[in-house]
């Protein structure tokens, strides 16, 4: 498949506190924002795949969605992953182009989880609350406390993660948070649940995101010029939850990392730029090493010295990522993975011809991988 | 006169025993931590299911477990989720492996010196607003 499909369009709404506006309201946006940056009418796309909202959870949400949009597609629906779903329903969207399920993809995401219910990420976890086992943050905490203890990763190697994150951020106006950070400052964050401080866990924002997926023959009759090529894409699903899995330090990020490697015929090396789903810093940490970009275990002195820094070795999240950018889950890494690979992000990695992408949800129950080519 | 820890105790988020954990619950109340084994696979699991996760049996027992134990991971709550936690800020939480393989989340008690992954654990039933807890102090 590879280089048969890409991204021709994209689009997003502000990022922050967006009260008064519904998911439908603010898929609509992206959605709109989508089609103009593509140039193509709302008619010609015959698949619309969305990710469900967290804030307000409800069956039939990508039916809603179609009437509210004025579509009645061949291909549509929800697809309920937390986090990884955005970059699933991507490569679901590539493979049922590719197979002329449908022409035109439209893949979209609002949530309003900031001025909504954030009870997703607070709530208690069934009958474990009894011992005080709560909210998204500790199970992050849990996975980080071991890799700490096994390999000796410290909490300044996770500040260098939010340090490089953060001052990417600050330098995009459209960034919900763009306060730079200083290691000295991350050392003085308070803990949220230790060994994770309030800087190494995201924000809670509301907005949305929206990408038109296509075929390259399809952009190239159209005569869009900054269609981004899908160069390949891959699932790992750890699935379990934290106290059940095996090695707290591994991820089936593993799997899906290897499956997108495979299918763009690239190695870590190759890779120029990367978006990498930060709703922690430790996840950025053991998606890395995952990837293949450090050894198992090795990540943290990988993370530090800059290396994940404009002008580092492997540039990440040069628009802010979740730390900064958005919390919204995912789909933004997407659309700054997309201006990497047109030459028109604010923060450019010069002559960058490769973006990896990860997304994943849950405490790293889920992951999915996306890689994008330079565009054409 | 209902006092202020009357309230918070009111406030505990009790565990709710349904009829495939209702088991498990009663045999801790009664000081035994039990676990389910397959009786097929012999795969031995926890939290309480009704089919086996392995291979997917039905038919599986209780068994009581020795209280042996080793800690995987911890973390400690600075941040109160829960009005009945947010004053007893700063506490822990655990994941321990039993010998017998299961795992479980939990509390560690009686540290008197700081906790290391895979350290040894003894179980310690304790209660918390009358609810028995499995929870787990150094060996």
């Amino acid at each position: 498949m590879r280089a048969n499909i890409v991204i021709a369009g994209i689009g997003q709404t502000a990022f922050g506190k967006l009260p008064g506006r519904s998911t439908i309201s603010l898929n609509i946006e992206a959605c709109r924002n989508a089609l103009a940056d593509a140039g193509i009418e709302k008619n010609a796309v015959d698949a619309l795949l969305v990710k469900p909202p967290t804030s307000n959870p409800q069956f039939m949400y990508g039916q809603t969605l179609a009437e509210a949009v004025g579509l009645q597609p061949r291909v549509g629906g929800a697809w309920d992953q937390g986090g990884a779903a955005n970059v699933s329903l991507i490569g679901f969207a590539a493979m049922a182009i590719e197979h002329e399920q449908c022409d035109i993809a439209l893949v979209c995401y609002a949530d309003n989880p900031r001025t909504g219910s954030r009870h997703a990420y607070e709530k208690a976890w069934g009958d474990d609350a009894a011992y005080g086992w709560f909210g998204v943050p500790a199970g992050y905490a849990m996975l980080a406390r071991r890799h700490m203890e096994e390999f000796g990763t410290t909490s300044d190697q996770l500040g260098a993660i939010a340090v490089a994150i953060r001052n990417h951020g600050a330098a995009n106006p459209a960034a919900q948070l763009r306060k730079p950070l200083t290691l000295e400052q991350y050392r003085t964050s308070p803990w949220v649940v230790d060994p994770l401080r309030r800087d190494d866990c995201c924000l809670v924002s509301d907005g949305a995101a929206a990408v038109i997926l296509m075929s390259a023959e399809r952009a190239r009759s159209l005569g869009i010029d900054k269609a981004v090529p899908i160069l390949g894409f891959g699932q790992g699903q750890p699935s379990w939850d934290v106290a059940q899995r095996g090695d707290l330090t591994r991820t089936a990020a593993e799997v899906s990392g290897a499956t997108a490697f495979k299918m763009a015929g690239l190695r870590p090396e190759d890779i120029d730029v990367a978006q990498i789903y930060d709703c922690f810093t430790i996840t950025v940490l053991m998606t890395l090493e995952a990837y293949g970009f450090a050894p198992h275990g090795q990540g943290g002195p990988f993370c530090a010295d800059g290396r994940l820094e404009i002008g580092g070795e492997l540039p990440i999240n040069t628009a802010g990522g979740l730390l900064s950018e958005t919390g919204m889950p995912g789909l933004q890494l997407v659309l700054e993975a997309v201006r990497q690979m047109r030459g028109d992000a604010l923060l450019q990695v010069p002559n960058a011809e490769t973006c990896i992408v990860s997304n994943q949800g849950g405490i790293m129950h889920t992951h999915s991988t996306l890689i994008l080519g330079q565009r054409q | 006169m209902t006092t202020t820890e009357d309230m918070l105790d009111a406030a505990f988020p009790a565990p709710q025993p349904n009829e495939t954990s209702a088991p498990y619950w009663r045999a801790l109340d009664e000081g035994r931590l039990v676990f389910q084994r397959c009786t097929a696979c012999a795969h031995a699991w926890l939290p309480p299911r009704d089919e086996c996760p392995h291979c997917l049996a039905r038919e599986s027992e209780w068994q009581t477990a020795s209280g042996s134990a080793k800690l995987i991971s911890w973390v400690v709550f600075h941040h109160g989720y829960h009005p009945y936690f947010a004053t007893r800020l700063p506490y822990n939480v655990a994941v321990v492996e039993l010998a017998e393989g299961p795992r479980l989340i939990s509390n560690v008690v009686d540290m008197e010196d700081g906790l290391r992954i895979d350290m040894p654990l003894q179980l310690a039933i304790q209660r918390e607003s009358g609810v028995a807890l499995a929870r787990f102090k150094p060996v």
